[in-house]
């Protein structure tokens, strides 16, 4: 049995291990800040989200489709969600609450007794799901959602819910347990086997005239302590395996719930986002992912979600409509939201990945095998051979693990030597990257490398600028155009220290 | 214990070689000379079938087997129902048994070519075709057959257990197995619990078995006539048993260094010609020492020719003269056990009797104390070695003057060479070396560039202690022209 609502044909897998370079995309992309407003604080919402948005590039379209159908349901009908939600948590609260007793795991009677008080709360719980899944058939439109009440609806039918009812009443023993047994080593009983007992199941003349059976009966003296245990041992070793296999359903079952918790702790987080979303009226869309290879960009209004989140306002969007393009440089002012685009970039390509919504009012792109960023690690500008060293070993490590349709995100990246050295790396770098299939981003202030880009006219090249009104303010927008000079960085020194000159900031 | 054998760090080697086979009691073997080379033959024969491994296995298989057998002897001795303790009897006859049988089968296919194993496969068909051994075997076989038929019931309930013959109850745990098997899906944890395997039985248990002996009296009736007074056990095969051991644990222990590259080989044994060698040889006490970094025993060559008769081994201190000396004593004595012997190829001399002289370990005697000790002991050698004796000297009379310890030496040098016998004396006397015709002279050596490195490589050479004080010197910038470098700037 499986709920099915992450994938159409498997579990999700909470343990999956995360992407090689799941730090730096963190850290690169304030993964954190969307994880946070997700989880709203539970813990378990935010291991499974993190999971989700990380391991999300594995999904074809379909699959993104189908949890996109999930997820609108969610967002149409979002007390049934939460609903079903609730059901899971309070479920496994009462169980935990039903072995308040230590779950004493040396006496098979013992484990065997927990076990049907479990799965005597489980049944009841999957019996309310069942119900309300069927309930409320009408506003649940999904194939997922639909799925899994049809399956709950077939595997667990009334008549095989009064059949595990009437197992849990004779695994009590009220009748004694009947075991048989064959001599193994110095005469001690092996293979010992729980039996059914006849009960009054035999034809009507056996139980008028019972055949008489030789029979022996031992009675322990009600003092006889080390006899009585010996008494439970013998009774133990007859139910170990029936109590195993009880205490193993337990787990099994549990599996299947814990596991519908996860999936359905997705939506939970989706549904929380959407609602913080809607404290600032941020927009949000469907994404309508491309099959990989297309280099196709098409989205109006795609914003920083992160940065929206921090700020706790509208920020301001970006629109761009291009196919074919497999490298993007983007130049401009400071603090003209180069880096804030880049990011809006990886987070909308993850969260389509994954099957949400994306902070955009549309967008399409082709899918990719994985996101990598490349992201100059500190803002000081201090040139030295240590720093270049450790950018360079990054991109070894990048290197290493580049799979073709990956998306990989360029911040200032080599700018650690002089703008000679750098760009000529970057140069080399690039050049060698762009001859795999792959789409690139590099936000850059080498002059000397993206003119050089620029120069060479290629068709699959796309330079973006930030923009800068003749004033000097920003618009955080791009446009497109060739990379100039100079980063205005003389205008932000200007700013800050409030000096035509700029000299009094020392 | 042979009294050399501490001298020679053999107690260390044969302890080794028993560590694991204490319940054999093998020591004793060890310490038992051969003086005849027939009997060192035979050995090396069965060494030699033993060393296919086939046939070791077929023999430590019977061993495991029989070991088996034993311990459920011991078993029976410790338990408390009778009718517990007829089941361990059925039980070890029937080990007993199969473990002849296959004995029989493997070393009938096992192509022996030893008398000794051949000897004893024929005394073993006759043995499993005697009518005791059948008789045994058919009365086991068809009690255990007859015990594996009974299956019985029991119902428990509160504080009682009754027990009867089993009838066509389902199996309940399977059904109920198939009932949830819907949720089954990967693994998870195993809930069994484990109860101990104690051999031996509560009285709730016994209970249940005689109730069981009560439900089918007539197969119990023939257990207890088999198992009283019975006594089953070959003398013949219970010697082969522990004797075999001798072999098997000799070449379980030389395969640790045979796996290392460490060569042993079959020695030829003379008992006339002194013309003795040996190539890669090594001390085997020193070896087992350093069982883990095997790759670092060093193996000497030796040999002696025409009329030599004493090695005389000098050299530096820590470069290994005693271990050679060691060596050179291991290797006649357990040549004399029809043992193989570390090396590669040797000629050895069989012995009448083998002495040592080691210094003693001692020395809070007064000097005279020592001195007279020694020539106590060397004496008492002397007048009981013969010819055909082995003497190993190592480092005596040191406890006088030089002047003293030199015509000592050489009073004592020709008493050895009128004897005419076999001997290797570690001395720092290098004239020795150059006494007579009969003396040869080995001496350690040490690595040139690096003279504080031993190479604990035994060199037949002339001793020439001057080289090593050199290098030494050199190496801390002490010779004459390094030294007026140092002191003239």
């Amino acid at each position: 049995m499986k709920a099915l609502l992450m994938h159409k044909d498997k579990d999700f897998d909470l343990q999956q291990p995360l992407p090689w370079n799941e730090a730096a995309l963190t850290q690169d992309l304030e993964l954190n800040t969307l994880f946070n407003a997700m989880a709203q604080g539970d813990k378990f919402i935010f291991s499974v989200v993190r999971s989700a948005v990380l391991n999300g590039m594995g999904l074809d379209r379909e699959n993104i489709r189908y949890r996109q159908d999930i997820l609108r349901d969610c967002l149409e009908s979002p007390s049934i969600a939460r609903e079903i939600y609730e059901l899971i948590l309070e479920t496994l609260e009462s169980k935990k609450k039903s072995t308040w007793f230590i779950f004493s795991m040396k006496y098979p009677d013992s484990i065997l007794h927990t076990s049907l008080d479990v799965i005597s709360i489980y049944m009841t719980m999957l019996k309310k799901l069942r119900d309300y899944l069927t309930g409320n058939g009408g506003k649940l439109r999904s194939e997922g959602f639909r799925g899994l009440s049809a399956m709950l609806n077939r595997e667990l039918d009334d008549e095989y819910l009064a059949r595990v009812e009437a197992h849990l009443k004779k695994l009590k023993f009220r009748k004694g347990t009947l075991i048989s047994a064959t001599l193994g080593k110095g005469g001690k009983g092996v293979g010992l086997l729980l039996r059914k007992s006849k009960g009054r199941s035999l034809p009507w003349f056996r139980l008028l005239f019972p055949r008489k059976k030789q029979a022996f009966t031992y009675y322990v003296h009600p003092r006889d302590v080390s006899g009585s245990m010996a008494l439970q041992d013998l009774n133990g070793r007859g139910i170990n395996s029936v109590a195993n296999s009880m205490a193993q359903s337990v787990d099994h079952i549990e599996n299947f719930i814990l596991n519908m918790k996860s999936e359905m702790a997705f939506y939970i987080g989706c549904l929380n986002l959407r609602e913080k979303l809607s404290e600032t009226g941020e927009r949000t869309g469907f994404p309508d992912p491309q099959e990989p290879g297309l280099h196709t960009y098409h989205y109006k209004g795609l914003y920083d979600i992160c940065l929206s989140l921090t700020l706790n306002r509208k920020v301001v969007g970006n629109d761009l409509e291009t196919t074919g393009k497999n490298l993007v440089i983007i130049t401009g002012a400071n603090q003209g939201g180069k880096s804030t685009f880049l990011r809006s970039i990886g987070l909308a390509q993850l969260m389509m990945q994954c099957g949400m919504f994306v902070p955009a009012d549309s967008f399409s792109a082709d899918l990719c095998t994985s996101v990598i960023t490349h992201y100059k690690r500190e803002e000081d500008t201090e040139m030295n051979s240590g720093k270049l060293d450790e950018e360079l070993t990054r991109m070894s490590d990048i290197a290493d693990h580049l799979k073709q349709d990956s998306l990989v995100l360029f911040n200032e990246s080599f700018a650690a030597t002089n703008e000679r050295e750098g760009s000529e790396i970057a140069r080399q770098i690039i050049t060698a990257l762009t001859e795999i299939r792959l789409k690139i981003f590099f936000v850059t202030h080498l002059y000397e490398f993206a003119h050089g880009m620029y120069g060479k006219k290629s068709k699959g090249h796309l330079f973006l600028r930030a923009e800068r009104q003749q004033d000097g303010s920003r618009t955080f927008r791009l446009s497109v155009g060739n990379p100039l000079q100079t980063s205005f960085g003389e205008d932000l020194y200007q700013r800050i220290f409030k000096t035509p000159e700029g000299r009094t900031g020392r | 214990m042979p009294s050399f054998f501490i001298d020679l760090n053999l107690d260390q080697v044969v302890d080794a070689i028993t560590a694991t086979k204490a319940e054999y009691d093998l020591k004793p073997f060890f310490y038992t000379q051969l003086h005849d080379i027939g009997t060192i033959l035979y050995r090396h024969e069965v060494f030699r079938d033993l060393e296919d491994q086939r046939i070791a296995d077929f023999i430590r298989e019977f061993a495991r087997r029989m070991v088996l057998n034993r311990e459920h002897h011991a078993q029976i001795d410790k338990l408390h129902y009778l009718l517990q303790k007829q089941f361990w009897i059925l039980d070890a006859v029937e080990i007993y048994c199969e473990a002849l049988h296959e004995l029989e089968q493997k070393l009938g296919s096992g192509n022996l070519k030893s008398k000794g194993l051949r000897s004893f496969l024929e005394y073993l068909r006759k043995y499993l075709a005697s009518e005791s051994f059948t008789a045994l075997e058919a009365a086991v076989k068809g009690l255990k057959h007859d015990l594996a038929g009974i299956q019985y019931c029991m119902v428990i309930k509160d504080n009682s257990v009754q027990v009867r013959k089993a009838g066509t109850e389902e199996d309940y745990s399977s059904e109920v197995d198939e009932t949830f098997r819907k949720f089954k899906d990967g693994a998870v944890k195993d809930y069994t619990v484990k109860y101990p395997d104690r051999p031996d039985m509560n009285h709730v248990e016994a209970k249940v078995l005689e109730f069981v002996s009560q439900l089918f009296p007539e197969i119990f009736a023939r257990i207890d006539l088999f198992c009283t007074n019975i006594s089953y056990i070959d003398p013949m095969i219970r010697d082969f048993d522990r004797e075999i051991q001798f072999y098997i644990a000799y070449l379980e222990f030389i395969d640790i260094f045979r796996s290392n590259g460490l060569a042993f080989c079959y020695p030829q044994m003379s008992e006339d010609s002194r013309e003795i060698s040996d190539t890669e040889a090594f001390d085997l006490a020193l070896a087992n020492k350093y069982r883990n970094q095997l790759t670092s025993i060093v193996t000497n060559d030796f040999y002696l020719r025409d009329k030599e008769r004493i090695i005389v081994v000098s050299g530096p201190n820590q470069g290994g003269k005693t271990t050679f000396a060691r060596m050179f004593g291991q290797l006649h004595y357990l040549a004399g056990l029809g043992c193989p012997v570390p090396g590669k190829q040797a000629w050895l001399f069989l012995s009448d009797n083998l002495f040592t002289h080691f210094e003693k370990e001692e020395k809070i005697q007064d000097l005279r104390g020592k001195l007279e000790d020694d020539l106590i002991r060397i004496n008492d050698i002397l007048d009981r070695a013969t010819s055909k004796s082995i003497i190993i000297i190592n480092e005596i009379l040191i406890s006088t003057t030089l002047k003293d310890a030199v015509s000592l030496s050489k009073k004592i040098m020709g008493k050895l060479i009128q004897l005419d016998l076999l001997c290797v004396w570690v001395t720092f006397i290098e004239e020795l070396s150059t006494f007579d015709e009969k003396t040869i002279s080995m001496v350690s050596t040490i690595v040139p560039e690096n003279p504080v490195q031993r190479t604990f490589k035994i060199v037949r050479m002339p001793a020439n202690g001057l080289s090593f004080a050199r290098a030494i010197a050199e190496k801390h910038h002490l010779t004459y022209e390094s030294l007026k470098k140092r002191i003239g700037s």
